[in-house]
């Protein structure tokens, strides 16, 4: 199984997460920024988290054998703090690095009049830099939620192809499904969406632009539930070829439109690649 | 690293040409240089060889600061090469001071002769503990001296004690400083 995660925040997560999903597939990540728990208060953390996105992380990442890209956004709980909305001025700086595949995640948490503000910005500057956009949708008053986030992005202009509209569940894929955006599912421990509800999603709904992650992060999640979804799939009848698509051609199809995905030389991942050439990428 | 670079891409010519009109131009060029260029890193050279020299320590700053890890190493490796004093030596500290061995690895080239002995020591000893072949430290052997020896012996010890080695280029830097 060959997995790349569209959606994990392994800034918060250990080295033992790292060597435990290398073992079992993971090949590549893409990092959306997000909030972290603790909301934070002004513009300079988020340059050191932006920067940590598309430097530390991808160095620690690739100790693993795993290839590291990022979605950079100011997030919408943060977008709420007035404190926090300068970040929007720091974002497009951002949306020029290499290893930043798409705006993310943008849309809504709470509704505001600060988040439609911030999503509407937010998807302009995706199309301005011609990457893909990640979209968050809320987990409280979620149908809502989803309507409204398909209305914005209908009026926004961007190729709903190159937009996933993320954290769906059996309530609110069909309206996603029929808008021509992608469909992204957050597969976690035990509340949202698990593995076998997943594979009925799938079977119901067909596996055309449907990205299946993890989303873990520093809450209670499990970074290997693509691989436990993987596996679901095969003892439900699917194929090898099924859940290839699935777990690693559909993510990579849907980033690499962004003409920025990277996943040269990823072909043999022992656990020394790149630390075993440290100046690679140098002089 | 010359010149010819701009010679067969399009692209980097005229982003030499803005660059040279107007500084701040330098800000999306740098970033982008990797998916318009082969060598990213050349390419990224010469757009500060094209920054007008009062404005380049400005602009090194700023570009390290918000730069990727490419970006970084771009700039460390480029230093030797551009028409500055010690400004830049800010952002060797910051090189040396982050676990990324790439970064800390570029910043002991020969701009690194700008450091000062204490923090040079520190560094080479920062590769021996993270491993980071010696080869990349400009001018070791010349500059090594007593008080740097005493601290590898030292990290020597502790290793031992632990049951473990140093990498095996840093026993060199046990040899008596003549």
């Amino acid at each position: 199984m060959r997995i790349l995660d569209p959606h994990i925040h392994m800034t918060s997560r250990t080295t033992d997460d790292y060597q435990r999903m290398a073992a079992a597939g993971v090949r590549a990540v893409v990092e959306p920024a997000f909030w972290l728990g603790q909301p934070r208060t002004n513009p300079g953390s988020f340059a050191d988290y932006f920067d940590s996105l598309v430097g530390w992380e991808p160095f620690r990442a690739a100790q693993f054998g795993i290839r590291h890209h990022a979605t950079i956004a100011l997030n919408p709980k943060e977008a709420n703090d007035p404190r926090c909305r300068p970040v929007l001025d720091l974002v497009p700086r951002y949306l020029d690095k290499d290893a930043v595949v798409a705006v993310g995640e943008i849309g809504y948490d709470s509704m505001t009049p600060e988040e439609d503000e911030a999503f509407t910005r937010q998807l302009a500057m995706a199309v301005e830099h011609e990457l893909p956009a990640l979209v968050h949708t809320p987990h409280r008053d979620k149908a809502h939620g989803v309507k409204r986030t398909l209305d914005v992005v209908r009026e926004s202009g961007i190729d709903p192809g190159r937009v996933v509209v993320d954290h769906l569940n059996e309530v609110t894929v069909a309206a996603v499904h029929d808008s021509g955006c992608w469909m992204g599912f957050s597969i976690y421990p035990d509340t949202k969406m698990s593995p076998s509800r997943m594979v009925e999603i799938l079977r119901e709904h067909g596996l055309d632009r449907v990205l299946v992650n993890s989303a873990a992060d520093w809450g209670r999640s499990d970074p290997l539930l693509t691989v436990r979804t993987g596996e679901a799939m095969l003892a439900a009848g699917f194929t090898d070829d099924d859940v290839d698509r699935v777990l690693w051609r559909n993510p990579v199809e849907f980033y690499g439109q962004s003409g920025r995905l990277d996943l040269s030389d990823l072909g043999d991942t022992g656990p020394l690649f790149e630390g075993s050439s440290i100046l690679r990428g140098g002089s | 690293m010359g010149g010819d670079v701009v010679e067969d891409n399009a692209w980097l010519a005229d982003a030499v040409a803005r660059v040279g009109a107007d500084p701040a131009a330098i800000v999306r060029a740098f970033a982008a240089a990797g998916r318009h260029c082969d060598d990213a890193a050349a390419a990224r050279a010469r757009l500060l060889r094209a920054l007008p020299p009062d404005v380049l320590p400005y602009w090194i700053d700023d570009l390290y600061r918000h730069g990727d890890t490419n970006e970084k190493l771009a700039i460390l490796t480029a230093l030797p090469g551009l028409p500055l004093g010690a400004e830049a030596v800010p952002l060797l500290h910051d090189a040396i001071r982050t676990n990324d061995t790439r970064l800390l690895a570029a910043a002991l080239g020969p701009y690194a002769g700008r450091l000062d002995q204490h923090a040079w020591r520190h560094a080479v000893l920062k590769c021996v503990f993270l491993a980071v072949p010696l080869e990349v430290v400009s001018d070791l052997d010349r500059r090594a001296d007593r008080e740097l020896t005493a601290m590898v012996a030292a990290l020597r010890a502790e290793r031992e004690a632990a049951g473990r080695r140093l990498p095996d280029d840093a026993y060199r830097l046990l040899d008596p400083i003549p």
